[in-house]
C-alpha cells in the first residue's frame, strides 16, 4: 500500500507533480484490487480496461493544462448508481446481467471533473441492510477484521476504501447505510441534506429518504466529492436550487465557542460499553476543543425505528414493483403474464427484499393505510420537529453511529426487530432529512481483534459546511492523541 | 396485538405479485407478526393534530418548458428486454383467448 496516495487530496498532489500519471496510479490501484479481492470481495465488477481509457484521458487533460479536484483520481461507486458502460445489479439476482442505459448525475458529474471509476462496489441487496450478507453476490469482508462484516448497505465502498482499494467511493445512505458502514471501517462517511444530491440514475429503494454520500479516508475528500456531486439536477425535482458552497476551502477555524447537543436517547440498552467510552471520549475532545457540550432530548427517537420501517417498506414496495421481468433483468419465462410476474419476483428477491416488500405493501393495503402507513408519516413529523426544537440552541450533534461494533459474518441477531435496532442511531436523522458526517473516533479490541468505533455529527439543513469544519477539528485533534 | 397469518401473508403476497414456498410464507408470517406487534407502540403518540410528512422538503410542483428533447433511443430501451419483437417488448397474451 506505500506506493499508493492515501486521499484525493495526496492522489492529486501527486498527479500535480508529475511523479505520476493517472494511468500509472490507476494500474497501481488495480493492482491493489487483485491482491486485495481475494480477501476483501468489495467489487462486483471491476472495470480494468474503462478505468484506463478514463485514465488515459484525464492524463490528455492534464498535459492541456488543467488542474481540477478529481482529475486523474481512481473512485469505486455502489452498485446501485447507475456508471455507463458498467453492469449494475443493486447486490440482487432481479438485475443480473443489467446494463443500465444512461448515466447517473453523480456519475456523469464525477466523469467531467475527470475522475476515473475502477469498479462497482457491493451492496446488501437493493441497499437493504447492514452488513453486505444480504448481496445475492456474496458477502464484503471487513478489512480490519476479515472474519467480521464491513457494515452495509454500502459495505462494499467502505471496504474499497479502508483497503486502499480505491482512493474514495460513493454510497448511498437511506436509513444508515454510508455512516455505518464508514463507523465500523474506520472510514469517513456522509449523508448530505435530503435534496442535496441527485438521484438521477440511481437504483430507488425508498425515495424520500435515499441520498448519495461519499465514503473517503479524511473530511477534507468529503469535502471535495460532495462539492463534485451536489447541486440542483433538473433531472431528480427533489434536488434544492441553492448555490454550493467551496466546502473544501471551509474547513479550518475549529470549534471553539461552538454549541453541541448530546442526545440522551442515543444512549440505549445493549449498546456496546467501547461504543458508548468512544462517544463520550469525543465529547471530551469537543470540550478540550474549547466547544460547549450540553446534553439534550430529542424525545421521539424510540418511534425512529417503526417509523423508519413502515416509511421505507411502503415506498420500497412500490419503488421495486418495476421488476416485472418484462423489461429488463431476470424474467422465470413462465408460459402466463401473471405466473411470470410473480415467478420472476419470487425467484428473483432475496429474503429480505421480500420480506420489506411484504410489509410495505401490508402498510399500504386497504385497512391498515392510517394505522400504519398514515401514522408513521405524523409521528415522522414530529421526529423532524425534535431536530428544528434542538437546532435552536445547537449548532450540531454528537452521537453514535451504531449500537455495537462490527459482528461476525453470519452472527447477526436471527430476530427481525433486533436486526433492525441496529439502526436505531442512524433512522431518526434520515428521517429528518438532516446531514450527518460519521468518522473515526476508537477502536475496541474483541477477541484480540482491533474494530473501529466512530461518532457521528449531526447538522441543520444543508449546512454541510459546518458539519466538515467540525469533522476537521476533530480528525486533526484525534490524529495527534 | 396484530398477528399474521399465512392465509394474510399469502394474500399480500398476491398484492404484491411474489411467489412464495409454504415455509416462507410461515415465517414472513411470523417475521411480520413481530415487526407490526413492535410498531404498535406507535399508537401511544398523540398526533391529532400532526399533518403527516410525506417529504421533509417544501412541497412544490417543479415545472419545465414542454418542448420536445432526445430521449433514449429503442434499441437502448430495449437492450436489456428478455425478449422484444420488431422494436417492442414481447409479453404473453394478457387476455385469455386473445392469443
Amino acid at each position: 500500500m506505500s506506493h499508493l496516495p492515501q486521499t484525493i487530496h495526496e492522489a492529486r498532489r501527486l498527479l500535480r507533480s508529475g511523479a505520476m500519471t493517472s494511468v500509472e496510479l490507476t494500474e497501481a490501484y488495480l493492482e491493489r484490487i487483485a491482491q486485495m479481492e481475494p480477501d476483501i470481495h468489495a467489487y462486483l465488477h471491476v472495470a480494468e480496461a474503462q478505468a484506463l481509457a478514463q485514465a488515459r484521458l484525464a492524463d490528455e487533460r492534464m498535459a492541456a493544462g488543467q488542474d481540477t479536484p478529481l482529475l486523474g483520481v481512481p473512485l469505486g461507486v455502489k452498485d446501485i448508481i447507475n456508471v455507463q458502460g458498467m453492469p449494475a445489479t443493486a447486490g440482487s439476482r432481479i438485475l443480473e446481467g443489467f446494463m443500465p442505459p444512461y448515466e447517473a448525475t453523480v456519475s456523469r458529474k464525477l466523469r467531467e471533473q475527470g475522475a476515473v471509476f475502477l469498479g462497482k462496489l457491493n451492496t446488501d441487496e437493493f441497499a437493504m441492510g447492514w452488513s453486505t450478507e444480504n448481496s445475492a453476490y456474496g458477502v464484503t469482508h471487513n478489512p480490519w477484521a476479515q472474519d467480521r462484516v464491513p457494515g452495509g448497505s454500502s459495505g462494499g465502498p467502505a471496504a474499497a476504501v479502508a483497503a486502499g482499494e480505491a482512493a474514495a467511493s460513493l454510497g448511498t445512505d437511506t436509513g444508515g447505510s454510508v455512516r455505518q458502514p464508514a463507523s465500523w471501517t474506520n472510514t469517513v462517511g456522509l449523508r448530505p441534506t435530503y435534496g442535496r444530491v441527485s438521484r438521477y440514475g440511481v437504483i430507488a429503494f425508498a425515495s424520500s429518504l435515499d441520498q448519495v454520500g461519499p465514503i473517503t479516508r479524511d473530511v477534507r475528500d468529503s469535502a471535495l466529492l460532495l462539492e463534485a456531486i451536489a447541486g440542483h439536477d433538473p433531472k431528480d425535482s427533489t434536488t434544492f436550487s441553492d448555490a454550493v458552497p467551496h466546502y473544501a476551502d471551509m474547513l479550518d477555524g475549529g470549534v471553539k465557542g461552538m454549541r453541541f447537543g448530546l442526545p440522551r436517547e442515543y444512549f440505549t440498552e445493549g449498546m456496546h460499553p467501547g461504543v458508548e467510552k468512544a462517544t463520550r471520549e469525543a465529547v471530551a475532545r469537543l470540550r478540550d476543543l474549547g466547544a460547549i457540550v450540553e446534553e439534550v432530548s430529542l424525545p421521539h427517537t424510540d418511534y425512529g425505528m417503526p417509523v423508519y420501517y413502515l416509511i421505507a417498506t411502503a415506498e420500497a414496495s412500490a419503488n421495486l414493483s418495476r421488476y416485472d421481468g418484462v423489461r429488463y433483468g431476470y424474467s422465470a419465462k413462465a408460459p402466463d403474464l401473471q405466473e411470470n410476474y410473480k415467478l420472476t419476483r419470487g425467484r428473483g428477491f432475496g429474503q429480505e427484499v421480500k420480506r420489506r416488500i411484504l410489509l410495505g405493501t401490508y402498510a399500504l393495503s386497504a385497512g391498515y393505510y392510517d394505522a400504519y402507513y398514515l401514522k408513521a408519516q405524523k409521528v415522522r413529523t414530529l421526529i423532524r420537529a425534535d431536530f428544528d426544537a434542538v437546532f435552536e440552541q445547537c449548532d450540531a450533534l454528537v452521537a453514535p453511529v451504531a449500537p455495537i461494533p462490527p459482528y461476525r459474518i453470519g452472527e447477526a441477531p436471527t430476530d427481525p426487530v433486533a436486526l433492525y435496532l441496529l439502526d436505531v442511531m442512524t433512522l431518526p436523522s434520515a428521517l429528518a432529512g438532516v446531514p450527518a458526517l460519521a468518522l473515526p473516533a476508537d477502536f475496541v479490541e474483541e477477541d484480540g481483534a482491533k474494530l473501529p468505533v466512530g461518532v457521528q455529527f449531526i447538522g441543520r439543513p444543508l449546512d454541510e459546511a459546518t458539519l466538515f469544519r467540525i469533522g476537521r477539528a476533530f480528525e486533526q485533534a484525534n490524529e495527534v492523541a | 396485538m396484530p398477528k399474521l397469518t399465512p392465509q394474510e401473508v399469502q394474500h399480500i403476497a398476491e398484492l404484491a405479485k411474489l411467489a412464495l414456498s409454504e415455509d416462507e410464507i410461515e415465517r414472513y408470517a411470523s417475521d411480520l407478526s413481530a415487526i407490526l406487534d413492535y410498531a404498535q407502540q406507535l399508537q401511544e403518540v398523540d398526533t391529532d393534530h400532526i399533518h403527516p410528512t410525506a417529504s421533509v422538503l417544501p412541497l412544490r410542483n417543479a415545472m419545465r418548458p414542454d418542448e420536445a428533447r432526445p430521449g433514449l433511443e429503442p434499441e437502448d430501451a430495449l437492450a436489456n428486454a428478455p425478449a422484444s419483437d420488431k422494436g417492442y417488448f414481447k409479453v404473453h397474451a394478457v387476455l385469455e383467448g386473445s392469443q
